[in-house]
């Protein structure tokens, strides 16, 4: 009952137990900062690679879909969009990584901004089956049309360390969770998230519904993009249709509703639950892993809408009614 | 120019469109009478397409006649899943019950799929009856048997549910509780009971369309989503649950994209639907499913 001694302490004094949190996320940073360091087994530094990797696509799916209430079933095609750029710029074309690697981001908000004028006048489910469909239709179109393996050359491949790209992927993970941090305390994100309670109330308030989506898909789909990017630069080789497999969307969406949906902590959480439990379960069977998300995520969606950052707060509040 | 090629390709978008036809018809009743948007109907109809395999390979039943075990065993898994899931959802109002329904079918989609991927393994199957590859030609035009029987059957399906809706007490009941379920309700009909039987007709709708799979194409547990779109594809061209309409434009799909194999060749296939669904979303944003 350590666990929750520990969550009772927390309720009793919710200012130290900020700080405990606070305390709690700055350890956890210095040791994943100095994990490189002092482990030189390849699997750790892969395996945290993909949490990161991870946290960054929900953190920026529920920038979209927590926040601004957008369901997006098309995540992999910022994510794809962004891998592509990358791949072609820096691996094929001979540019900086670091340009490369930033213009995947660019690359992936301005085709997000062009399809969501469009997209965004479809509302709710509509918003969602037809993003869907667009990723699925450009999954298609990349596949006929670049239908080869996409391999590192010989030269880069010489070079390559996992060290960068471990650091590469907690920044950039942590840069989402900080933009979604500071996110809150301004005017632009009431907006958003007036949009998610009620659209029309929000317009009929002086808060125009398109421009504060199109805002939040920006943030989201950059960060998709930069994902991509990174995606780009650690896999040696691939099928380029492959990062916009619905895998992509898929993966995020379960780890952020499982974690807690509109939350800070929710997607980081829940990113890393998945990829830890997945992890664990691949060595017997993948598809029971996949199996046990799909059977997560129902009951989350059916009792607890908060995911686990709801049952924490009910264990703390139910501690706490008690004393 | 020789118009041969050209007819052989629509006459077999009639006969694929006729399954899309039968795929959608289940998925846009559900939508319909229960305003319930089950994305793993696609799901289903793999279902539907390994019961039909297993009747054939274990037991040598012939899959058209194996629908009459199919469809009831589908009609059954539509019961159970309405009365252990979605049973929570149709008490919610409107735009809570499509998302919900949307997210829970979606967390189902990954169930049966790995589910399936346990039972039966990620391997194609197919149907290989005694007379597939047999047909008969018409002046150069050559029509399959297999592929005959399966609209048949589609068409037979249609119409017998055609005449169950608009003939029987319990089926104008339905249509009632689609057009209105306040009103249905202040009549007399018990919306609930409507909705479980709606929802257990489509699935066993899914589960004569696995049949169909199993017989013209491949069955492999990841078929669900692309089923799934094909399906809802189907439904908004159609319009909100209009049940023949489903029907009709799953042919017109079926057409569209035997033709877009001359104009684009026969990779984008998928593609004309899935540009064509989103054209006809955004012409009418509030969803063709939607009434004004």
């Amino acid at each position: 009952m350590r666990a929750a001694a520990i969550a009772s302490r927390i309720a009793a004094y919710p200012r130290a137990g900020q700080a405990l949190i606070w305390a709690g996320v700055i350890g956890l940073l210095f040791v994943a900062a100095l994990v490189p360091q002092f482990t030189d087994r390849r699997d750790t530094i892969n395996l945290l690679f993909l949490v990161y990797l991870y946290v960054t696509l929900a953190a920026s799916w529920n920038i979209l879909g927590g926040y601004a209430g957008q369901v997006n079933l098309g995540h992999a095609a910022f994510f794809g969009i962004g891998a592509l750029t990358t791949r072609t710029l820096w691996a094929e074309e001979g540019f900086p990584f670091l340009l490369a690697f930033l213009a995947a981001g660019l690359a992936s908000m301005a085709f997000a901004l062009v399809i969501g004028v469009p997209t965004f006048r479809l509302r709710g489910v509509y918003f969602a089956i037809g993003t869907l469909a667009m990723a699925e239709a450009l999954r298609i179109t990349v596949g006929n049309l670049l239908p080869n393996l996409s391999a590192l050359p010989g030269p880069i491949i010489a070079r390559y360390d996992l060290e960068p790209r471990y650091y590469l992927a907690l920044a950039l993970a942590i840069c989402t969770a900080a933009t979604v941090y500071a996110l809150p305390a301004t005017r632009v994100s009431l907006g958003i998230l007036a949009v998610r309670e009620d659209e029309d109330a929000a317009q009929a308030s002086g808060v125009n519904p398109l421009t504060h989506k199109l805002l939040a898909l920006a943030l989201s789909s950059l960060f998709a993009g930069l994902a991509g990017g990174l995606f780009a630069y650690y896999h040696v080789s691939y099928y380029p249709s492959l990062p916009f497999s619905t895998t992509w969307t898929f993966d995020p969406v379960l780890a952020t509703f499982v974690g807690g949906i509109g939350t800070l902590a929710g997607p980081i959480i829940g990113a890393a639950f998945f990829i830890l439990v997945r992890e664990r379960l691949a060595v017997e069977l993948v598809e029971v892993h996949q199996l046990i998300f799909g059977v997560l995520f129902i009951i989350v969606v059916l009792v607890l809408p908060g995911g686990f950052v709801e049952a924490w707060s009910r264990l703390t509040g139910l501690l706490r009614f008690r004393r | 120019m020789n118009l041969e090629p050209v007819v052989q390709n629509l006459v077999f978008g009639l006969f694929v469109g006729g399954l899309y036809g039968i795929a959608a018809v289940g998925l846009s009743l559900v939508f319909g009478v229960m305003k319930v948007l089950n994305v793993a109907h696609g799901s289903l109809v793999m279902l539907g397409g390994y019961a039909t395999y297993w009747a054939f390979t274990s037991y040598g039943i012939d899959p058209f006649l194996a629908l009459a075990i199919t469809a009831p065993l589908l009609f059954l898994l539509g019961l159970a899943l309405n009365l252990g899931l979605f049973r929570f959802v149709t008490r919610l109002p409107e735009d809570d019950k499509i998302k919900n329904s949307l997210l829970i079918s979606f967390g189902l989609t990954l169930v049966f799929e790995n589910l399936a991927i346990r039972l039966w393994t990620a391997d194609e199957r197919a149907v290989q009856t005694s007379y597939s590859g047999e047909g008969f030609t018409v002046a150069d035009i050559v029509f399959p048997y297999t592929r005959m029987s399966g609209l048949v059957v589609a068409l037979a399906a249609i119409l017998i549910l055609h005449v169950f809706l608009t003939r029987t007490y319990t089926g104008k009941a339905i249509r009632a509780t689609s057009q209105d379920w306040e009103a249905a309700s202040l009549m007399g009909i018990d919306v609930q009971r409507t909705y479980v039987l709606a929802f257990a007709l489509g699935t066993a709708l899914a589960g004569v369309a696995g049949a169909l799979v199993a017989v013209g194409y491949t069955v492999t547990p990841a078929i669900g989503l692309a089923w799934t779109l094909k399906a809802l594809v189907v439904v908004v061209l159609a319009g909100m649950g209009s049940i023949m309409g489903a029907f009709g434009a799953g042919i017109l799909l079926g057409e569209a994209e035997a033709l877009s194999v001359y104009a684009f060749g026969a990779s984008y296939r998928e593609v004309v639907g899935l540009v064509l669904f989103i054209l006809v979303l955004l012409v009418r944003p509030q969803g063709l499913f939607g009434r004004r």
